[in-house]
């Protein structure tokens, strides 16, 4: 597995280079993920869900702190899209905003988790000895405690926009299990050439660890930020459901179901836009990320 | 065998002692039980607010460490301290810790049983039409949450009801309070009542059990032993049940242990959502007000419960498993 920072500097991929050597690596991943159609169709779904999150909002007249006193509880119509709450907010403005705010919480967890999942993983497994031992049981200590609780336990701590240090304290309750295997494959990859000719050279531990092992599980730990998005984005959404997430007055997909539910059974827009974007965001990620474990595991897929 | 159950058992007696220990502190951290008294009029004196959250254990004047140490103190003895109300915490957990796993047991094993079946009958006819509709649903089953879901199932029980112009399924509690009749009647008051949270807190685990176990399935089906069985004049269907199935349910049972703590979280909101008064519906409530002991008993019976869980996926393994019990 040859990455780009491993090639000597001025190399870049010129014309000559292209029709000689092979294919780059990146290259033949994204022409796998894009062959399959869970690849296209995850990719298309996510990239119109982030237009709507972040371009919507400027289609329509109303924000999402607007209040229509005129209209309470009304349905759809031409001038309110996706319907009024009982509060006079506009459902479509109030929908995309939990929408913007549900997608980045989700990405900016899933990537802080993979990077710890990777860091912790790649000491452990290159140390090994005590420091393999403490790791180990902070990790199993973790993985006992039901995130969903202690999550819950520390969010007094989130209100009054404090949602970063929630996107902190998610990220570390997701990253147990990636790290188990990481650790693992650093075991095995420690005794390859290129590490240890790394280490006789004189190349220090941390500089091994980041600029050789960690970037030889690219393919594992992309593929595990995708999946985690959707585990972040699942967490966080039950969490603020019950008010244990992002607070008021900041909305999530997960207020906004709670605040909505009440009302489905006779003012089903209140419930079904949310409930059924959160659905489809879900299912575009866990499409994504399953077309592209398929695509960088050149064994999978094509079997079964 | 023993020696090493033993240490394993050791080993998860110190990381309950710690997770519990863990959850108290981020508790007395996060809560402040002070605020329960700001709000009432007249606003108690602050002397007479010291007493009494002295007498609770929960004064933030206390330095931290002290309040830790007298309650751990307690602990040790079995006493969980009292709830923000003055009551000792264990007498309501007890009670509610049966509901909660009721919950969970029925739900466990009603979703492991759907799953594997479903992933094991979708093995054997591979690319049929079965084998698409269950990949298919449950793509789209792990996407929704279980909130949503919950939301979804009690809006369809209700149209189900309007329909039917009768209750066939009832989204509240676990039973009809005052509800006259024989044992029958009480029976199928009870399953009217856990059908839509066992339905909603097994599905999600019955989608993920199935792919599991259809995977397991088909790197099994091709094997030799597989072959043999049949050559050796087995039945098609005995082949598959007695040979390929358990060997393919062996991973499984190693997946048990995980879906154990998935599931308690799972029940938290089918039992607030469905208003059964279990533990989740009781952690919910007691960060709400402010409760430190309460939520630290709790956490203590989450850990519990996910290492009891994989010892029992531990043992599983061994009887399912000929190799673990040799060695």
């Amino acid at each position: 597995m040859v990455t780009s920072a491993e090639r000597p500097a001025g190399a870049a991929p010129s014309a000559a280079d292209q029709d000689a050597g092979p294919p780059s690596r990146g290259r033949v991943v994204a022409g796998r993920f894009f062959a399959s159609w869970q690849g296209r169709a995850g990719f298309a779904l996510l990239a119109l869900l982030f237009a709507l999150a972040f371009a919507g909002p400027a289609l329509s007249r109303w924000s999402y702190t607007d209040k229509d006193f005129l209209a309470f509880l009304s349905p759809p119509s031409a001038d309110h899209w996706f319907g009024t709450l009982q509060t006079g907010a506009d459902v479509y403005a109030v929908t995309l905003r939990g929408m913007r705010r549900s997608l980045v919480v989700g990405l900016l967890a899933a990537l802080l988790s993979t990077a710890l999942a990777a860091v912790v993983g790649a000491f452990a497994g290159y140390f090994l000895g005590w420091t393999d031992r403490a790791l180990t049981w902070v990790t199993d200590l973790l993985l006992v405690l039901p995130a969903f609780l202690i999550l819950a336990i520390m969010s007094p701590m989130f209100s009054g926009g404090q949602w970063p240090l929630f996107v902190a304290v998610l990220a570390l309750f997701l990253w147990m299990v990636t790290s188990k295997i990481v650790r693992g494959i650093t075991v095995s990859l420690k005794e390859r050439e290129f590490v240890q000719a790394a280490r006789f050279m004189g190349v220090s531990p941390a500089r091994i660890i980041f600029r050789h092992i960690i970037p030889n599980m690219s393919s594992l730990l992309v593929v595990d930020a995708t999946l985690n998005v959707s585990a972040a984005i699942l967490t966080e959404t039950s969490l603020s459901y019950f008010g244990f997430g992002i607070q008021p007055p900041d909305v999530s997909l997960g207020t906004l179901i709670a605040d909505g539910s009440p009302t489905a059974v006779y003012a089903p827009w209140t419930f079904w836009f949310a409930a059924g974007l959160l659905v489809v965001i879900v299912l575009a990620v866990n499409l994504a990320g399953d077309a592209l474990r398929d695509a960088c595991d050149p064994e999978s897929g094509r079997s079964r | 065998m023993a020696g090493f159950l033993l240490r394993r058992l050791i080993n998860h007696v110190v990381l309950v002692a710690v997770a519990t220990s863990l959850a108290y502190m981020l508790a007395a951290i996060a809560f402040d039980p002070r605020s329960n008294y700001q709000d009432r009029s007249p606003r108690p004196p602050e002397a007479v607010v010291d007493a009494r959250l002295d007498e609770l254990g929960l004064n933030d004047k206390t330095p931290l460490f002290e309040r830790y140490l007298a309650w751990a103190g307690g602990v040790l003895r079995g006493d969980f301290g009292p709830s923000v109300t003055g009551e000792p915490v264990l007498d309501d957990l007890a009670r509610r810790a049966g509901v909660t796993l009721r919950l969970v047991l029925t739900g466990l094993l009603a979703g492991s049983a759907a799953g594997v079946l479903a992933g094991a009958y979708a093995a054997v006819r591979q690319y049929g039409v079965f084998d698409r509709l269950t990949t298919g649903l449950s793509f789209v089953v792990l996407a929704v949450p279980v909130v949503v879901l919950a939301n979804m199932s009690i809006i369809a029980a209700t149209w189900l009801n309007d329909l039917a112009g009768a209750r066939i399924l009832l989204v509240s509690g676990e039973a009809t309070p005052g509800l006259r009749g024989g044992f029958a009647a009480h029976l199928a008051d009870r399953v009217q009542h856990l059908a839509l949270p066992t339905f909603t807190l097994s599905l999600g685990l019955a989608a993920i059990y199935s792919r599991y176990q259809r995977n397991m399935m088909l790197d099994v089906l091709g094997a030799d032993f597989v072959r043999t069985a049949m050559a050796k004049g087995l039945s098609r269907r005995a082949a598959l049940v007695r040979h390929a199935l358990r060997t393919a349910l062996i991973p499984a049972a190693t997946y048990f242990a995980f879906s154990f703590g998935a599931l308690l979280v799972g029940a938290t909101f089918t039992e607030k959502i469905f208003g059964w008064h279990g533990l989740g519906e009781r952690l919910i409530d007691s960060i709400f007000t402010n409760d430190v002991h309460t939520v630290a008993a709790i956490s203590c019976f989450a850990a519990c419960a996910v290492l009891v869980a994989s010892l029992a996926a531990d043992v599983l393994h061994a009887a399912l498993d000929p190799r673990v019990r040799v060695s």
